[in-house]
């Protein structure tokens, strides 16, 4: 350590501690260049899903005969549909959809898999096995064939492809959270706890889940991708969202019949999608990294 | 003198169920401790020491389980309180300190919210009048500027540092006895004594007993007042310390003894204790220590000595001190430590 440094620790000013491992969070992160782009281009597809709908001129349901089919244009940006619908309105309304199924669905069925997990890891024994025979039950379902079932089961509709989608969630946060929770619970700050009288939630919910949390948030970020992945697929199965509801796997079944003469009404959605997709992985497996202590450097 | 013991423990049976045999890691230990005093329970790894500590306060963790006898606190025993009775004894009337003080504080929370944790969880203090106190704590341990480390996280702190925050944190809320699991063995030596001044201290300013666990006889002398010497799950001698030094009685004792470093006498070579601690799987039928005594006969092969008294408050688990012994007539008439000084 040259002198300057040991001198920076020496005087260095004491942040607040929340600020400071944000701060220290940043400062990986930045190393990171793929997760830093990841993260930037969540962002910019958040705002853009926020923000965009009170930009746009045209509604998205907006029906013109008189300029369906239509490629790119200065006034049509992406195009327009089988009854001349802009898409790049629909594509920014439904950026929106496709967003908050993903990122709802993640975060329902991630909290339920969290509680699963944390249970299942800390208390061990019969209802260790019961639970985890249960999620095993549940992954040996592919996901989105697990998800039609549900959904032909319980009509088609939005809500029920986040509660879908969720379902299929809960086994891998589940998994993951117990993995983390069995190693956790076997450290000597946690058994120093029990020694000073802490309560079993206590120590479930204050002291193993915040040391846990980085696999989950990297799980969540991954997660949430995979789930984009399957509600649009749903939307395309038809499944999902219904016509005329912009979301994005709903816009590329639309272009599904005219994929030879109009083939940007698909192509456009798929892109976002793809977009969409590609951020949240890139993000995750940087935050991976990130957030690894044996990864540094 | 019986009002001022503090615990008592009595025939204290802790076992490992595996799945086809009962490990037998605490098998009949009894002790008592007198208020404010320290007791040190010495041994090999492997010799129950741990687990009598974890007994004590139940936090063993499955598949262990107290199978018998009684530990009397204040009156109370806790074997058989509920488990929310139990938890309001750690930490407020029973406090413990571990071994590795390195991993010992959640990293995830600074060193003022983990004391800030136990005043919540006993004493119910808000955050401000918690903080408050956690700086007198931090203070009372000898911590310098502690309105700064309480905002610190435990990787900024040393070794040493972590350690009296580990005290700070156990006496939080002033408990009676405070049980000290090996709490030096992984600082390095100046801090060591620093740290067993810091308990002595604190023990005489506040007048909590200490229950010493350790394997370092160097620790014993500085801190303790009584002392517990265990070996393969029993206690084989129990004396005040200054006679234990002066005159131990078991073989093993005076093989421990022999095996640290003296600056009075001037020896090439340190003598070890032969072999190793019995496996559990099969511990010897007779006296646990008679494979490797060097003074065993047949009869420490056999059979199993009880634990008594010799000279005033001194027990000892021995056949060299009882008339049923047929072996070397010099070690029982001066005791095998002059014996083996000799040798």
């Amino acid at each position: 350590m040259r002198a300057e440094q040991v001198n920076n620790v020496m005087t260095q000013k004491t942040d607040h501690p929340f600020t400071r491992s944000l701060k220290d969070f940043y400062s990986k992160l930045r190393k990171n260049k793929s997760a830093l782009v990841g993260g930037y281009l969540i962002i910019i597809l958040v705002l853009i899903a926020l923000i965009g709908p009170y930009l746009t001129s045209q509604t998205p349901e907006a029906v013109d005969y008189g300029v369906k089919l239509q490629g790119p244009s200065a006034e049509h940006w992406f195009g327009t549909d089988h009854h001349g619908r802009d898409i790049f309105t629909r594509v920014i309304h439904g950026l929106g959809i496709t967003m908050g199924i993903g990122i709802s669905a993640t975060i329902l069925g991630g909290i339920v898999g969290i509680f699963l997990g944390l249970i299942s890891g800390y208390y061990g024994g019969k209802l260790d096995a019961i639970i985890m025979r249960m999620m095993d039950i549940l992954l040996a379902f592919p996901g989105i064939l697990l998800a039609l079932a549900l959904i032909s089961i319980l009509g088609a509709n939005l809500r029920n492809v986040i509660f879908a989608v969720a379902i299929f969630a809960i086994p891998t946060f589940a998994r993951i959270v117990r993995g983390s929770t069995l190693a956790t619970k076997k450290l000597e700050y946690i058994d120093a706890m029990k020694a000073l009288g802490a309560s079993d939630t206590r120590i479930i919910f204050k002291h193993i889940l915040p040391n846990i949390l980085s696999p989950i948030i990297v799980q969540a970020s991954l997660f949430i991708a995979t789930a984009v992945l399957s509600a649009s697929g749903l939307s395309f199965l038809g499944m999902g969202a219904q016509p005329p509801s912009p979301e994005l796997g709903a816009l590329l079944s639309d272009g599904r019949d005219f994929m030879w003469d109009a083939g940007h009404i698909a192509l456009f959605p798929g892109l976002v999608i793809m977009l969409i997709v590609l951020a949240f992985n890139i993000f995750g497996d940087g935050l991976r990294d990130a957030l690894d202590p044996k990864m540094k450097k | 003198m019986s009002e001022d013991i503090i615990l008592d423990i009595k025939d204290l049976q802790t076992s490992f169920y595996l799945d086809d045999f009962e490990v037998k890691a605490v098998d009949g230990v009894s002790f008592k401790l007198p208020k404010g005093k320290t007791i040190g329970i010495v041994g090999e790894s492997g010799s129950g020491k741990s687990i009598t500590a974890l007994s004590i306060l139940r936090l063993l963790d499955h598949p262990g389980k107290v199978k018998g006898g009684e530990i009397n606190f204040k009156g109370r025993d806790l074997t058989t309180l509920t488990d929310k009775e139990i938890r309001q004894i750690r930490g407020n009337e029973i406090s413990m300190i571990f071994q590795e003080p390195m991993t010992s504080l959640n990293p995830v929370y600074t060193i003022g919210q983990q004391i800030r944790e136990t005043l919540k969880v006993h004493q119910g203090l808000d955050k401000e009048n918690g903080t408050k106190k956690a700086i007198e704590l931090l203070k009372l341990v000898g911590i310098p500027s502690p309105d700064k480390r309480v905002k610190q996280y435990p990787h900024e702190l040393s070794g040493g540092m972590r350690q009296r925050v580990m005290i700070a944190m156990a006496l939080a809320c002033n408990p009676d006895l405070l049980i000290a699991d090996e709490p030096t063995t992984a600082l390095d030596v100046t801090i060591q004594a620093q740290i067993l001044d810091l308990i002595n201290d604190l023990q005489d300013r506040l007048g909590m007993s200490v229950i010493m666990i350790t394997h370092d006889l160097g620790v014993v002398a500085e801190t303790c007042d009584y002392v517990a010497v265990m070996y393969g799950g029993k206690v084989v001698e129990y004396q005040d310390v200054k006679s234990l030094f002066r005159n131990p009685k078991h073989p093993y004792t005076v093989g421990l003894l022999k095996s640290i470093p003296r600056h009075d006498t001037d020896v090439d070579e340190l003598e070890p204790i032969r072999g190793s601690v019995p496996s559990p799987k099969d511990m010897p039928k007779g006296c646990r220590f008679a494979p490797r005594c060097p003074f065993a006969t047949e009869l420490c092969m056999e059979e199993l000595p009880s634990l008594d008294h010799v000279e005033g408050e001194s027990e000892v688990r021995c056949w060299i001190y009882t008339d049923h012994w047929d072996g070397d007539a010099e070690v029982k008439a001066h005791g095998p430590k002059r014996v083996a000084q000799s040798n």
